[in-house]
């Protein structure tokens, strides 16, 4: 069964790791729907 | 007209009251959870003043040791350290909290700096005896103040608090009624990033030999904004912070992109240089209060000294071609671009690789590269300057520079341990710099590529990632010839010249 | 996790149900990952903002962990992430995700 596919996503990216706007690309490949996209940064 | 990186220096002030009382993961946690465990475990961490300059990763800060002597210690560094470290170092110093309270007031211009008479007194003769404190710095610090009207400013006037030793001494006065931009909070953090700005400029001097009156510009590269409440970001620290520092032929202006800010503002200050505008452009950048203690959470979860206690600063001169100091080379420029995306890949490419292709260069042609050199010691970070060097090697893999198999070799080959502490702009690539311009001079390696990445996002106002890159690389001494005419040259010009009018005057 | 952060998870869960809502995760290490994971299904373990003692049991995973990946478009994956996995320590990264939703995913 599909995880994303109609889904609402919060997408939580790291600076250092997978920045938030390239996971929103990954998301909605997936059919699911990005509602909030944020990236952290701890440096 | 070539420029060069004719000096650098290195600044850490040594700060943990106000780790305490201004680093913002302790202000939020004194808000949301004032009775946490957390904040009543801090202060057992806090480090002596002694432990702060026998640290390895702040002895290479300072140039007393190399990233060669850190890249020879296994991690953890806080419980090896240096056996008879000094406070002053090749490139410059860690100064003790209680000598920068006094620094602070020198800085003072509006009278909104108040320190307690027998704190005054105690440490006044350390100040006076700084090797780079003249009579007119030392001047400039004022008589104390009772400590009742200290208790009354804190307690009444919305003062910011001055600590040393968990003990009131001093007050940093708000600078209007109602104006939050001109708050205590936001005067004592400017306060701080201009004295500590102006503390590397007086470490710049020294270090460069340079004459403080042929500085013509100073960018002020930090993370902060002085303004009011009509201009919040107005500036100008620079010019603020080079009255100080006693630079009278010079103007200045801030440059400002979080921790990208540094190659940015050298990248500006290196084009200023080779466009014959200024002879002598100063780049630096001063320290930032709400990041000490940053990450003080994982510190006491791992039972770890904290050893984001300090400040930073740095300054770097970009001068015209000296025919002997490296180049900074601007045809190979790498940027960010709004295009870009925030792929990682995508980001590196344009930083890194994409600059060197288009130079027709390969990712291994540059000797080392210094991007993001935060200390990896602090707990909660992990190893920010080997994840940019993995990055880089992979991308290194991807375009066929390397093979899969030489993928973990590339980082100790072309990189570095970070000795930086995470004071935002203050890693961003530049504290190798002063390294590179010796290492390059001596032959030892012969282009560095330095890069500076900044969190945009953080300011709310785009998505967008950022970054910058620029090369340094061996001076052939070509350009001081190119740059200007030699007696000799212009003997042989005339010669050649009346040679030229005899033999026209022959053919006749 | 950010505190901003926190709230605009809890605003969501609230607003949408947590049954709807996926939470995808970049952190640069598998230490991190589980603190964000935790964060999003048992409560803020640093006691610090407003999912302290909030359960929310949040459906949670990383970017790079099969479970994603299989779902996103190759090439996509490809040209935004790929990369990375050369970087990171997927595995670990993968072992601090699963253990997490184990014990504290409701959904």
């Amino acid at each position: 069964m599909s995880i994303l596919k109609g889904k609402k996503v919060i997408v939580i990216g790291d600076r250092d790791g997978i920045p938030g706007p390239a996971i929103d690309e990954c998301v909605k490949t997936a059919g699911g729907e990005v509602v909030f996209s944020s990236t952290e940064c701890f440096v | 007209m070539n420029c060069v990186v004719k000096g650098s220096a290195y600044t850490l002030v040594n700060a943990p009251d106000m780790l305490l009382h201004n680093g913002t993961t302790q202000t939020t946690e004194m808000i949301v959870n004032p009775e946490s465990d957390y904040l009543k475990q801090l202060p057992k961490h806090l480090r002596k003043f002694e432990d702060v300059v026998n640290y390895l990763p702040n002895q290479v800060y300072i140039g007393n040791k190399t990233p060669e002597d850190l890249a020879g210690v296994e991690l953890p560094w806080y419980n090896k350290p240096v056996a008879g470290a000094d406070r002053f170092g090749k490139l410059g110093e860690i100064m003790p909290q209680d000598e920068f309270y006094l620094l602070m007031q020198a800085m003072d211009v509006f009278d909104l700096v108040k320190l307690e008479k027998n704190f005054v007194n105690k440490v006044k003769p350390a100040f006076e005896k700084h090797p780079l404190m003249d009579a007119e710095m030392v001047a400039r610090v004022k008589e104390g103040v009772d400590k009742s009207e200290i208790e009354k400013f804190v307690n009444e006037e919305h003062a910011e608090a001055l600590y040393q030793d968990n003990e009131l001494i001093g007050y940093v006065k708000k600078a209007h009624d109602i104006d939050v931009n001109l708050s205590a909070h936001v005067i004592h953090e400017n306060l701080v990033s201009k004295a500590t700005c102006v503390l590397s400029m007086l470490h710049l001097v020294k270090t460069s030999g340079i004459n403080k009156n042929e500085v013509d510009y100073v960018i002020d590269c930090s993370e902060e904004a002085c303004g009011d409440m009509n201009q919040r970001g107005g500036g100008n620290f620079a010019k603020a912070a080079a009255e100080m520092t006693g630079f009278m032929k010079a103007t200045g202006s801030d440059v400002r992109g979080f921790c990208a800010a540094p190659v940015h503002a050298i990248t500006i200050a290196a084009s200023l240089v080779a466009a014959g505008t200024f002879k002598n452009v100063v780049v630096a950048a001063g320290g930032s209060t709400a990041k000490l203690g940053m990450n003080g959470k994982d510190a006491v979860k791992r039972d770890t000294p904290l050893i984001e206690d300090v400040l930073g600063g740095f300054a770097v001169l970009i001068s015209e071609d000296d025919g002997k100091s490296p180049i900074i080379n601007l045809e190979i420029v790498g940027r960010h671009m709004v295009g870009t995306g925030s792929a990682p890949q995508a980001v590196i490419s344009s930083l890194v690789a994409d600059p060197l292709s288009n130079a027709g260069l390969k990712l291994t042609d540059i000797d080392k590269y210094s991007a993001e050199m935060h200390n990896p010691d602090i707990p909660g970070i992990g190893d920010v300057p080997l994840q940019n060097y993995k990055m880089i090697a992979a991308l290194a893999v991807k375009q066929g520079d390397i093979e899969k198999s030489d993928l973990a070799a590339f980082p100790v080959k072309h990189g570095m341990n970070g000795w930086a502490p995470t004071q935002g702009h203050i890693p961003s690539g530049v504290p190798f710099v002063g390294f590179a311009r010796e290492d390059i001079m001596s032959g030892k390696i012969k282009n560095a590529m330095i890069v500076g990445k900044g969190s945009l996002f953080l300011g709310r106002m785009t998505n967008l990632f950022d970054g910058v890159s620029f090369i340094m690389e061996t001076n052939k001494g070509e350009g001081a010839k190119g740059s200007g005419v030699s007696e000799e040259e212009v003997k042989q010009l005339i010669a050649k010249a009346m040679k030229e009018f005899a033999s026209s005057l022959m053919s006749e | 996790m950010d505190l901003e952060n926190q709230k605009r998870v809890k605003e969501f869960a609230e607003q949408l149900g947590a049954e709807n809502i996926v939470v995808v995760l970049g952190a640069a290490e598998g230490e991190a990952a589980g603190l964000a994971a935790e964060t999003v299904t048992a409560g803020d373990p640093t006691f610090a903002g407003p999912l302290t003692g909030v359960q929310l049991g949040l459906k949670v995973y990383h970017i790079c962990e099969e479970e994603m990946k299989s779902e996103v478009d190759a090439a996509v994956y490809e040209e935004q992430i790929s990369m990375m996995e050369m970087v990171l320590d997927v595995d670990d990264i993968a072992n601090e995700m699963q253990a997490i939703r184990n014990e504290h995913t409701k959904f």
